[in-house]
């Protein structure tokens, strides 16, 4: 057999391949999108749930779910620019620089399931917060923390250096120069990083199963103190824990909380593109 | 500048001081995270002997805490997914970076985003309803709970971390490379396997690890579709059996324990060990990330 016609196989075989890795993508959301559409109506996304979850909406779990988007921010953002600023602007290029980056490394490989250990261990127990939004937060913030470091520092990396050097010779100081010119211009790269670790917090179920979700609770949270339901803990119990769940709220809780994650991926994608075209260095 | 301005230099003195304290927080988190694992966990080895907690019975109610069937349930899934992950990983890397067209690179590499966020939950959901039962037809077995099933979903929760950190590898090598390839008379094929791949080799390999370490420590998807059975995985037909991983174990059993307890502290001690499991991996797969392979030629 002819190279040309080795080649020609072997290309063939690589479509095959990537085929077979990008049509279960398509399929998983298809069919979820499909079998859950249906059970999307304003009563489902704005209801309590009634009948022991068997009927009526998803409510509380949607705004715990928000509720703890906006705790993880809360806390993540200020820690994890800061800290991107420090690797990307002032670390020296020394051992310990490169302690803070394994670190970096290995809190993004601590395994979700870890992360709910240690936050009931701290958080829930230790300085007893109690199951409550506060602790579940705080457990997703140092979660979604390395997502936010590298990509922010990355962010921050790829502004050219004249763009520091010409604001000292202005006479700014070295935060004038960081707060008024390399900030901006990294921020729809620290934006993007920013909404793809909350994405991943949002999806999150395991660290929050002991820090703040609740079984069932037809109720809204009345402050940080308070537990809450939470989608992906949600679509958890109603597939597993509750026995004869119409499939059809599987399905549509499934589709609420897939197009959540998936709206806030496609923002950060637009974000880093639009941004990406627009640059002009 | 030196004599004006004191408090512009106090400002500066400030940000810079509370960056630098952030900067470190993350060796902090790190330190903390391990310290209450330790704190929660150690009691375990003084309230449970050895020969208890390597013995092959997980049956807490009856205090057996053999831990032995779910490190090996855990290596048996992921091994499984990885076997299955890495040449589906490698190909669609290479297919992306070296053949695609641009179009399809467009359409590909957002996909591939969309799978990695895609949360754990929803995959064990659609596992559970559709993957398992759909095993249990085609294969016969008489539950389509088994680690296979778990092993598949695992796969393509690796694929993504696999494939974007082996592009990357391979981006990294230089063009001259591909160039005196196609130079000697090489196809492209024959270059992109005989040179590129093999240059990109470290990068691959930490692709893998990294792969494994996100398999081992996932969760979720794996409790709900692999039937959480703590048997020992020995025999020849265990893949396609029910299995019982570390993670499914703690995330199953957390919530019902009395705090304080051997079980509670059990549960903590699989914690230590999933910690310390990818800690090293992932120290194993940050130290060739670490060593930036200098190589000449034109990009």
């Amino acid at each position: 057999m002819n190279r040309y016609w080795v080649q020609r196989l072997g290309f063939l075989l690589l479509v095959l391949v990537t085929l077979i890795v990008v049509v279960p993508i398509l399929l998983v959301i298809g069919i979820i999108v499909v079998g859950g559409i249906e059970a999307i109506s304003w009563e489902f996304l704005t209801g309590m749930p009634r009948d022991g979850m068997k009927a009526g909406g998803i409510f509380p779990a949607i705004i715990g779910t928000l509720l703890l988007i906006l705790g993880t921010a809360l806390a993540a953002i200020p820690v994890g620019v800061a800290g991107a600023i420090y690797l990307a602007e002032y670390a020296p290029d020394n051992w310990f620089t490169r302690a803070i980056r394994l670190a970096i490394i290995n809190l993004a490989g601590i395994p979700s399931v870890v992360y709910g250990l240690f936050g009931l261990g701290l958080f829930v127990l230790f300085l007893q917060f109690g199951t409550s939004i506060l602790a579940g937060s705080l457990t997703l913030a140092i979660m979604t923390l390395p997502i936010i470091i590298s990509a922010s520092e990355e962010a921050l990396l790829v502004v050219p250096t004249e763009f520091r050097t010409v604001s000292f010779s202005l006479g700014g100081t070295r935060w004038q120069g960081i707060r008024n010119v390399v900030l901006p211009q990294a921020l729809p790269g620290i934006i993007t990083g920013v909404i793809l670790g909350l994405l991943r917090a949002a999806g999150e179920t395991a660290p929050i199963l002991f820090t703040v979700a609740a079984f069932y609770l037809p109720r809204l949270p009345q402050s940080p103190f308070d537990q809450t339901m939470a989608l992906p803990y949600h679509l958890y119990v109603i597939s597993t824990q509750v026995p004869g769940m119409p499939m059809e709220i599987q399905y549509g809780t499934a589709l609420v909380l897939l197009a959540l994650v998936l709206s806030m991926s496609v923002v950060a994608t637009i974000i880093r593109s639009y941004y990406r075209r627009r640059r002009q260095w | 500048m030196k004599n004006g301005q004191p408090r512009l230099r106090w400002t500066e003195f400030t940000v810079e001081a509370i960056i630098r304290v952030l900067g470190f927080s993350s060796i902090g988190f790190v330190a903390l995270i391990f310290l209450f694992l330790l704190r929660e966990g150690v009691p375990t080895f003084f309230e449970i002997p050895l020969n208890n907690l390597f013995s092959t019975r997980w049956y807490p109610t009856f205090d057996l805490f053999g831990t032995l069937p779910l490190i090996l349930g855990s290596i048996l899934v992921t091994v499984t997914a990885i076997v299955i992950a890495v040449p589906l990983g490698v190909a669609t890397a290479v297919f992306v970076r070296e053949m695609a067209p641009g179009w399809a690179r467009e359409i590909l590499k957002p996909m591939i985003e969309v799978l990695a966020g895609i949360p754990s939950v929803v995959l064990g959901f659609f596992g559970m309803t559709l993957l398992a039962p759909f095993i249990r037809e085609t294969l016969g077995t008489p539950t389509g709970l088994t680690a296979f099933t778990g092993a598949l979903i695992l796969a393509y929760m690796a694929l993504p971390t696999i494939i974007s950190v082996a592009e990357d590898a391979l981006d990294a090598v230089p063009k001259s490379y591909r160039d005196a390839g196609l130079a000697m008379g090489a196809t492209q094929w024959q270059t992109i396997w005989r040179v590129v791949v093999p240059a990109a080799r470290s990068g691959i390999v930490t692709a893998v690890m990294l792969g494994m370490g996100r398999a081992i420590g996932e969760t979720m998807a794996v409790m709900m579709v692999t039937g959480n059975a703590a048997r020992m995985p020995l025999t020849l037909d265990s893949l396609f059996r029910p299995v019982r991983t570390m993670t499914a174990t703690v995330a199953a059993e957390m919530g019902e324990v009395a705090q304080g307890s051997t079980h509670y502290h059990a549960l903590f001690g699989i914690g230590i060990i999933l910690f310390v499991l990818t800690f090293v991996i992932n120290l194993a797969a940050a130290s060739s990330i670490f060593k930036k392979q200098r190589r000449g030629g034109l990009r």
